[in-house]
């Protein structure tokens, strides 16, 4: 195939990237943009391969069969791990990124090393860089999500930590420099592979210190890293569909984590080195909150069943749970009786951004009950019944009211004023955060304790029961 | 449907700060003895002054993206980010180019590894978007 005929798909490819993207504005049209993305990959792959120089037809198809072997089944996974194969997969796409940037340095280095130019070395350097970090950092939090046992899953912490993080980074970059700088000297063949390396480390150094309640943030910030590295990729290969591709991902991972950081009420600087949720900030005035209430399922069902307005807030246990089934079940009985029922979906909820959304969606929740926390919020005190799933943090009244609270200002579901809060919790312990809720030990308040699953089947069973009686 | 309607002032700073580094870069570059140094190889007009396209390429598409990535409905944010994952498995492009010439075993070994985490990324990716939205549905007529 020609050069022209390369561009030219090319072009048509990028075109169907943004179209792709900008059809995923609705749910209507979304399905039509998956179709344009995967059409633009297969021009974009067809046009690459149809040129003269690639020979290695038969080593390609063994990976492209592999890659497909692989890729097949993961993308078959439970949707309640949705968020460790995104991970998963931004650590594939670190990998591809870190090894085309090793590969090209050597290539150059042994065949002329007067094609190493400094800006191209600068692009090595940063798609070399990003791609190592995605890809430990990635399989760490994937590891994390997956709750690996000898991943840890609570915040690691230990004193320095930042200033020993920062100060790897500065030597990777400090080597990159000088490498930049001087290519072809004869320390730079050895050098290459201590970026490699530290590059590496920083990945898993940089998650370590990440708790689960900020999970949503990091894998934004990942996604966007995997898009930088494409980007660098085609600053090295002199071409423009990696960098359009490449600067589409990056975006898209700079936007989710904003969201994300807004939602938390916090920077994108104090997700990364903040080490939220560290223990040692909450252990104190627990004791002074109260009692809990609890309540047994059948009397929240009675309690359900007279309202007129219920609003179901999903969090993390939810998903923990796989309750997503049941809780349809509990919103089809409350339906039928005439109540208004609304899903309010916090952006942190769960571990990914929308994790909330694409679970309730597969137990066939109609996204328009779907409702979003500024919305719901208007409309909190006319509700009858708050029922939390699961969720904690996002509830906190302490992120209104206790400025010493690690979440102050973090904008939250205001479950609070409705006129009666139940609660569904796994266990008395403090959140993922481990932040004491005064949620629990308000007036209002019910606590149903037990596994989500289990609690909305025995809610369901009352109201089912119920209706049977009439 | 709440959307973002703003663009932090850091993001600009951050954003202008790369944008300079990038032209510094650049133009120190293309002062005359590297380009004399290039014009010698067989490599040639790598002086400088053809990375600009490239410079801008990436600038408005990244601006584009913002611009589309912002409207997009909060609701489909999963399914947002394993589409953009699946995107990002374009460096299937660049694994081509290292994996498919007639170059040493090592270099393809190293572009077959990259080809195939980008397959599996591209597949995995497209396959279970496409199945998550599938599933979002409205409200069925009762």
């Amino acid at each position: 195939m020609s050069p022209g005929y390369v561009e030219l798909f090319y072009l048509t490819a990028t075109a169907l990237f943004v179209f792709s993207l900008h059809w995923m504005n609705d749910p209507k049209t979304a399905r039509r943009g998956v179709g344009a993305g995967a059409l633009a990959m297969l021009l974009g792959v067809a046009a690459t391969w149809a040129q003269p120089f690639v020979v290695n037809h038969g080593w390609m198809v063994l990976a492209v069969v592999l890659g497909i072997a692989v890729g097949y089944p993961l993308s078959r996974v439970a949707l309640t791990a949705a968020p460790q194969r995104t991970a998963l997969s931004h650590a594939f796409g670190g990998l591809a990124a870190a090894l085309v940037g090793t590969a090209k340095y050597y290539l150059w280095l042994g065949e002329g090393p007067e094609e190493l130019t400094t800006f191209r070395m600068v692009a090595i350097i940063a798609e070399v860089i990003l791609g190592c970090i995605t890809f430990t950092g990635s399989l760490f939090a994937a590891g994390k999500l997956q709750e690996l046992k000898w991943v840890p899953q609570r915040a690691v912490t230990y004193p320095l930590q930042n200033v020993f993080n920062i100060a790897l980074l500065l030597v990777a970059v400090a080597i990159g420099t000088w490498l930049a700088l001087n290519p072809a000297a004869p320390a730079a063949a050895f050098l290459f592979p201590v970026v490699i390396v530290i590059a590496l480390m920083f990945g898993i150094l940089l998650i370590i210190p990440i708790g689960g309640a900020d999970m949503p943030t990091v894998i934004a910030i990942l996604n966007s890293y995997a898009g930088l590295a494409a980007v660098a990729m085609g600053f090295v290969l002199e071409n423009n569909l990696l960098i359009t591709a490449g600067a589409l991902d990056g975006s898209s991972g700079l936007i989710l984590s904003i969201i994300m950081c807004k939602a938390m009420n916090r920077s994108y600087l104090n997700v990364l080195f903040g080490a939220f949720g560290s223990v040692q900030q909450t252990a104190p005035e627990s004791a002074e909150q109260g009692e809990y209430k609890a309540d047994t399922p059948q009397s929240a069902a009675q309690i359900m069943e007279q309202a007129n307005n219920v609003v179901i807030i999903p969090g993390y246990g939810m998903a923990v749970a796989q309750a997503q089934h049941r809780v349809r079940e509990l919103y089809d009985h409350l339906k039928k009786r005439g109540i208004t029922v609304h899903f309010a979906i916090h952006p942190v909820a769960g571990r990914m951004p929308g994790h909330m959304n694409v679970l309730l969606a597969e137990a066939d929740v109609p996204y328009t009950d779907l409702v979003e926390m500024d919305d719901v919020n208007r409309d909190m005190p006319q509700c009858d019944v708050a029922l939390v799933i699961g969720a904690n943090d996002v509830v906190n009244p302490a992120a209104n009211l206790d400025e010493s609270s690690p979440i102050y200002g973090m904008p939250i579901i205001e479950a609070s004023k409705a006129r009666t809060i139940f609660a569904i919790k796994r266990s008395k312990n403090p959140g993922f955060a481990g932040i004491d809720n005064a949620l629990y030990f308000d007036d209002k308040t019910w606590m149903l304790f037990g596994d989500a699953k289990h609690v909305v089947g025995e809610l369901i069973k009352e109201l089912s029961g119920e209706s049977a009686t009439h | 449907m709440n959307r973002p309607r703003y663009l932090p002032r850091w993001v600009i700073t951050v954003l202008s700060v790369a944008i300079g580094v990038t032209a510094i870069a650049l133009v120190a570059q293309s002062d005359p003895a590297p380009v004399a140094e290039a014009a010698l190889s067989p490599g040639g007009a790598e002086g400088g002054v053809d990375y600009w396209p490239m410079v801008f390429v990436f600038l408005l598409s990244t601006f584009i993206g913002l611009g589309v990535i912002r409207r997009v409905s909060r609701l489909l944010h999963t399914p947002l980010m394993s589409l953009t994952n699946a995107i990002s498995a374009i460096a299937v492009v660049g694994a081509i180019l290292v994996a498919g010439p007639d170059v040493p075993p090592m270099i393809r070994l190293l572009g077959g590894i990259a080809l195939f985490a980008s397959v599996t990324n591209i597949v995995s990716g497209f396959l279970i978007t496409d199945r998550m939205l599938k599933m979002f549905k409205r409200d069925k007529p009762s």
